[in-house]
């Protein structure tokens, strides 16, 4: 038998040299005629260690990590190949304190197998799900989905189990399911792993809802600055139709359910529902207003369930399982666990999947190390470009939707990007305007003129130009921007612009901030 | 550096119409345009829209609303630095300064023309805790620095 060798495919470790460390193992492995068989797993999420390599052992995997290139002959000479001790070693990955203390629903898989071997998938628990939801029938499949408690993961929070019920209300016969991968929002990247590190679990997933509404076909839009993503996910479908999860009578039952990748180009806008079904549609990305609501004419005006990855890459879990044991989970009105991602300068940045309820301060300071420069903590951003800069003051809100809009902030995509004491919350708040004036759709006027607008007045408060009527005025353009544009790109803007403002006065010429530590 | 064929409404048309049967094809022709060519000329809009039974704007106006389709030939390299927050947060302005020092010429969104190497601006690759992050002929590269810029910068231009 051949030692099996892990070396992370995904983009991430790709983009740390994960490709020459391969080429480089196999190259050393053939110059002591060892067989070798090296799996490119996805990355299991801590990137502060890829490029991870691991060796399969009599003792289970062994990890070592970063590795990059220029490491791998002495490692070699050391004894990697034997699972032997070295300053790389980092023992066993899922001993590590970063993965032992997550709770693994949606990334169970993730790292551990062969993202393309079906057979994995499968006896890593994958189709459970779907065989589950064919017993159940589609009633029931919805139900379970309800009951689970599982929101949007796309930002929203809308209930899952609400849209689908919606869907499957509705008659005729054409009916769509939309996967939006279009995942834009910088510090996130949990959709990405799940692409490239579980494809079928997410294939799974939309099957499922297929089954459930009584549509047939679906679309998996995916943004084009993700290739490895595009490349994993239509691999992976070609997989899914040879092994009966996709194509005519899904998993041997009477339900027909097939699907297609497409490629969004580089429009942040199209993150946004309604925009992203303009763009399958062939058309320019332009927000649709709401109603009607997409359960009800969605793409090419037919009912569409429109769920982000993460939404439906939880469901074969939750009908895997049941619907209780995903909702016992978390806390509030949010259920079950989140795809945390730390990201930006922060120690050990990845994807740590945990139960709603932590505090951002435990995800910044223990999870997370504190920041990778060393310096302070001043800012934390959570929920990409639209979602708010949090101050260490506020470091006790949990992790919940309805505890973050409390504190004038949102969860979105769950991205969390630290930045340490040299940051400049103005020039923050102005990439925030300058960064919707370019990605704006037009739509609407508010976003389209407003964002130009406010990269104007914040540049005069820089240049010192009447700095308090200019304050007055940024603030009176954001509940402008919030209240008057049609989608959450010109809505949201204001909430870092605003955050900024707020927290950090001394940036924009205001006296400090006074308080703060109390909240 | 990619190989692109030489623009020729012949082969344009055989691309346009290995797509045209799709739902909502007009995204994926322009895509494989991009593909075959590097770029998507003016003259390839009446094309598309004989075949699409679309209006000459409705092609026009696609095609530029999209960061991606480019309307110039393509340069021979392409250098997409990510411009997003959490590279920022790890000194993506810093390096912007010096890629465009070192490259003699400004980051910009609309690309470089027929040059050798174009600097332009990407929103995020998803690779947000090991930044600052760039695609390089569609490779990525993540924990950039100045050194280490220039040294896949020499690789690349040769």
């Amino acid at each position: 038998m051949s030692l099996h060798v892990y070396v992370p495919g995904d983009m991430n470790s790709v983009a740390l040299g994960a490709d020459e460390v391969a080429g480089t193992l196999a190259i050393e492995a053939a110059k002591r005629s060892m067989t070798i068989e090296i799996v490119r797993n996805g990355s299991r999420g801590l990137f502060s260690i890829e490029p991870l390599v691991e060796i399969e052992t009599a003792n289970g995997r062994i990890g070592y990590g970063p590795v990059f290139p220029e490491d791998v002959k002495a490692l070699v000479a050391a004894g990697l190949f034997d699972g032997a001790p070295h300053a790389l070693c980092v023992g066993k990955p899922e001993e590590l304190p970063f993965f032992k203390s997550q709770t693994r629903l949606t990334f169970a898989r993730n790292g551990i197998t062969d993202p393309q071997s079906f057979d994995d998938y499968v006896a890593h628990g994958g189709m459970k799900g779907l065989a589950r939801a064919l017993e159940l029938g589609p009633k029931a499949i919805v139900e379970e989905v309800f009951q689970s408690g599982l929101r949007g993961r796309g930002g929203a929070g809308f209930p899952t189990g609400i849209k689908w019920k919606t869907v499957a209300e509705t008659t005729g016969p054409t009916k769509y399911i939309v996967c939006n991968a279009d995942e834009g929002d910088s510090g996130t990247f949990a959709d990405r792993m799940v692409m490239e590190g579980d494809p079928f679990q997410l294939i799974e997933g939309m099957a499922i809802a297929g089954i459930a509404v009584g549509a047939t076909f679906g679309y998996v839009y995916i943004r084009s600055e993700y290739p490895f993503a595009v490349a994993a996910m239509r691999d992976a479908i070609v997989t899914a139709r040879k092994r009966g999860l996709l194509g005519k009578g899904v998993g041997g039952s009477a339900y027909d359910f097939d699907m297609d990748v497409r490629v969004g180009a580089g429009a942040y806008v199209c993150g946004e529902e309604t925009s992203l079904l303009e763009s399958l549609e062939g058309k320019r990305g332009l927000v649709r207003a709401k109603p009607p609501l997409p359960a009800h004419k969605g793409l090419f005006g037919k009912p569409t369930v429109i769920n982000n990855v993460l939404s439906l890459a939880a469901v074969p879990y939750i009908l895997a399982e049941g619907f209780d044991a995903y909702r016992d989970y978390g806390m509030g009105r949010s259920r079950g666990t989140m795809p945390i991602q730390l990201a930006g300068n922060i120690k050990n940045g990845g994807l740590y999947e945990t139960p709603f309820g932590v505090t951002l301060g435990e995800i910044v300071n223990v999870i997370g190390g504190g920041t990778d420069s060393g310096r302070p903590v001043r800012a934390v951003q959570v929920g990409g470009p639209l979602g708010a800069y949090f101050p260490p003051a506020l470091f006790d809100t949990p992790f919940d939707y309805e505890a973050f809009a409390a504190k004038d902030g949102l969860i979105g995509h769950a991205g969390v990007t630290v930045f340490d004491d040299t940051a400049d919350m103005l020039k923050q708040a102005r990439f925030a305007m300058e960064f919707c004036a370019v990605e704006s759709c037009g739509k609407c006027t508010p976003c389209r003129i407003g964002s130009t607008r406010g990269v104007e007045v914040l540049d005069k408060i820089a240049a010192g130009e009447d700095r308090e009527d200019n304050l007055v005025l940024i603030e009176d353009l954001c509940n402008t921007m919030k209240f008057g544009s049609l989608c959450a790109l010109g809505g949201f803007t204001p909430y870092p612009v605003m955050s900024a403002l707020t927290h950090f006065p001394e940036d924009f010429g205001r006296p400090k901030a006074r308080l703060e530590a109390a909240e | 550096m990619s190989d692109y064929s030489a623009w020729s409404p012949e082969k344009a048309v055989e691309v346009i119409a290995a797509h045209a049967d799709k739902e909502g094809a007009l995204m994926p022709i322009l895509h494989a345009l991009v593909e075959t060519f590097g770029w998507v000329p003016d003259e390839a809009v009446p094309l598309i829209a004989g075949i699409l039974n679309l209006s000459r704007a409705d092609v026009h106006g696609v095609l530029t609303f999209y960061h991606d389709f480019r309307r110039h030939p393509a340069p021979r390299h392409v250098v997409k630095l990510c411009q997003a927050e959490a590279c920022q947060s790890r000194g993506s302005r810093a390096l912007t300064e010096h890629a465009e020092q070192r490259l003699g010429m400004k980051i910009d969104a609309h690309g470089h023309g027929r040059g050798e190497v174009s600097l332009e601006p990407i929103y995020c690759l998803g690779l947000c805790a090991s930044g600052p992050n760039a695609l390089i002929d569609g490779r990525p590269h993540a924990r950039l620095t100045p050194a280490r810029f220039d040294a896949l910068m020499a690789e690349t231009v040769r």
